[in-house]
């Protein structure tokens, strides 16, 4: 259980945000700059807020009306960090043992040997950071915050710095650690695929205020439309493979399950590789378009249709191959066309909004 | 040639003891204003630095006078530390020690704060929200990950101090046995008329200490180093 109600002002920037949630993950979502790290910062008590409170678990944190201000070390607040900040002077094991160590005794809950089991670290802890992986350090980032016993995991855009993969693999962990481990955890990120995949209840933030909050399936779709200026579309992200490059036109195809991937840049190296789509940029067909000069056209079939009141409908669709993309098209045209869930459809995506991306 | 003479060796021991004294006094002093000019920004800030760094630039017969007028026996703070706490300094080897401290500063501060510069300021951050107080953070973190800086600083000063000639011999003369170091010896040595070869053996120990010194922190730091 975490409750907060929080003022900050900052040079060209001010936050003002206020929400009590008991979700076993909550998270906060939004565009760079939009307050997230802030509100990480003020919970974690790297910052001090000019006036509010902040309670977990019954415990006050902070609470500016009654002079409450409890420093990083007491608030017993594990954070997961974005590269992991191991200690790197220390072995494995110092690092994920050293919370444990200021744990006060009677407030050490945290089993070790299931946590380092769960983690997949037993056979590093020998090792020192430097000679880690990325998803392995990120895994003992884990265990090093689990085992302080904390009211509450706070984890800070923990898969942001990691290919897909290993995204993948921290998205399981994340999964198994909210159904093992009773912690309460607050996830921020930037990526709708992990919220909708691990919160049950996902805050959407830009500029510094709490625009939507709600389960995540019900809120994301709607979050490109609330945030404004839409400098933070929906953004879809394919797993492709890179099949040649087309020096003579400057374009580079890829194969994707449901059809071939054009892209306006070279791209080196050969395998897979992230495409990210908009949303926005995405049109639908009910057959394939011959005589277009759109050269990415991807099957799939209508899996949901998100309506919110606006013009737009988010339309998501499963692609061959289990990916997922969603497309914003109007109303009136998937009225017009008849699409419902269920139909078959084409993804037309022209090859400027295609975008490669190291995810 | 290496036959050392009663005042050689003496020279020989009361140096050690003087650079000694003055590393281990100053470095913790060096370690905290390094980490403040590296970490925090505070008001006076500049002038922090400029003043650390005034004995580097100064004549060092100039920061002797100073310390002289200063520490003293009737100088402000030299006649407080006699009457209230019996600490003299004036033409004592305690106060060869505060010459060598004050002339070495800048040396040691310097790769400190460079060492505490280079590392992450977050891994304080993280080191706190697992439950470690400012001072256990820095105890077990901050301090270890600029250990070379603090070697580095500790080894620069003790040769420094093991040198220093002017400030000290301005603030507490040249006294056999008691303010007489090697770079003392050495210098009366060479007013004598016979004193060129006792000189020169005074000038290979010190010369030799030095190198030991360099030689001992190259092995440590790669020890260290290897560790990472």
């Amino acid at each position: 259980m975490i409750s907060f109600d929080l003022r900050l002002k900052r040079r060209g920037f001010e936050l003002s945000c206020a929400l009590a949630s008991d979700a076993r993950v909550l998270a906060l979502h939004g565009p760079s700059g939009a307050g997230k790290s802030t509100l990480a910062h003020l919970i974690a008590g790297v910052i001090r807020p000019d006036s509010g409170r902040i309670a977990v678990d019954g415990v006050t944190l902070v609470d500016t009306e009654s002079g409450v201000f409890l420093p990083p070390e007491k608030r017993r607040i594990g954070v997961v960090f974005q590269d992991a900040l191991l200690f790197p002077h220390l072995s494995v094991k110092s690092n994920i043992l050293f919370g444990r160590f200021f744990t006060p005794e009677a407030e050490r809950r945290a089993p070790f040997d299931a946590i380092v089991e769960t983690l997949g670290v037993g056979h590093l802890l020998d090792r020192r950071p430097a000679t880690l992986s990325g998803g392995e350090r990120q895994r003992v980032g884990f265990a090093r915050a689990l085992l302080s016993s904390p009211r509450l995991l706070l984890m800070d855009e923990p898969m942001a710095a990691l290919d897909h993969a290993r995204r993948l693999e921290i998205m399981n962990l994340i999964e198994k650690l909210r159904d093992e481990f009773k912690t309460p955890m607050v996830l921020i990120s930037h990526s709708a695929e992990e919220i909708a995949r691990l919160a049950d209840e996902a805050a959407i933030i830009d500029k510094g205020r709490i625009l939507a909050r709600g389960a995540p399936l019900d809120v994301l779709p709607g979050a490109a439309r609330l945030i404004e200026g839409g400098r933070f579309g929906l953004t879809n992200s394919l797993a492709a493979r890179i099949e040649e490059v087309d020096e003579a036109y400057g374009v580079t195809r890829l194969s994707h399950p449901s059809g071939e991937i054009l892209v306006t840049a070279r791209l080196r190296g050969t395998g897979e590789a992230r495409i990210a789509v908009r949303a926005t940029d995405v049109a639908l067909a009910k057959s394939p378009p011959t005589d277009t000069s759109v050269r990415t056209i991807l099957r799939g079939r209508i899996a949901k249709i998100d309506v919110n009141g606006s013009p737009l409908a988010f339309v998501t669709l499963e692609l061959a191959g289990g990916d997922k993309l969603v497309a914003a098209v109007t109303r009136l045209a998937l009225d017009e066309l008849g699409l419902a869930k269920g139909s078959d459809v084409f993804a037309l995506v022209k090859s400027v909004a295609l975008d490669e991306r190291a995810l | 040639m290496f036959d050392l003479s009663a005042d050689d060796l003496t020279a020989i021991f009361l140096s050690v003891k003087v650079a000694g004294a003055s590393t281990f006094f100053a470095l913790p002093v060096a370690v905290f204003i390094g980490y403040a000019l590296a970490r925090w920004r505070f008001p006076g800030h500049a002038a922090l630095n400029a003043i650390v760094h005034l004995p580097l630039v100064l004549p060092p017969v100039v920061t002797g006078f100073a310390l002289l007028l200063l520490f003293g026996r009737r100088g402000p703070i030299g006649a407080f530390l006699d009457a209230h706490l019996g600490i003299v300094f004036a033409f004592r080897w305690t106060g060869a020690a505060l010459a060598a401290a004050v002339m070495s500063f800048p040396l040691m501060v310097r790769p400190l704060r460079l060492a505490f510069e280079s590392t992450d300021p977050r891994l304080a951050g993280a080191a706190r929200s697992l439950g470690a107080s400012r001072l256990w953070a820095f105890a077990l973190i901050e301090l270890p990950l600029a250990v070379d800086g603090l070697l580095v600083g500790a080894i620069l000063g003790f040769a420094k101090a093991l040198g220093e000639f002017g400030a000290t011999i301005t603030f507490v003369s040249s006294i056999p046995g008691e303010t007489r170091t090697i770079p003392a010896a050495i210098y009366a040595l060479l007013q004598a008329p016979d004193g060129d070869a006792s000189a020169m053996r005074l000038a290979a120990i010190s010369a030799a200490i030095a190198v030991a010194a360099l030689v001992a922190s190259e092995a440590l730091q790669s020890r260290l180093g290897g560790r990472r």
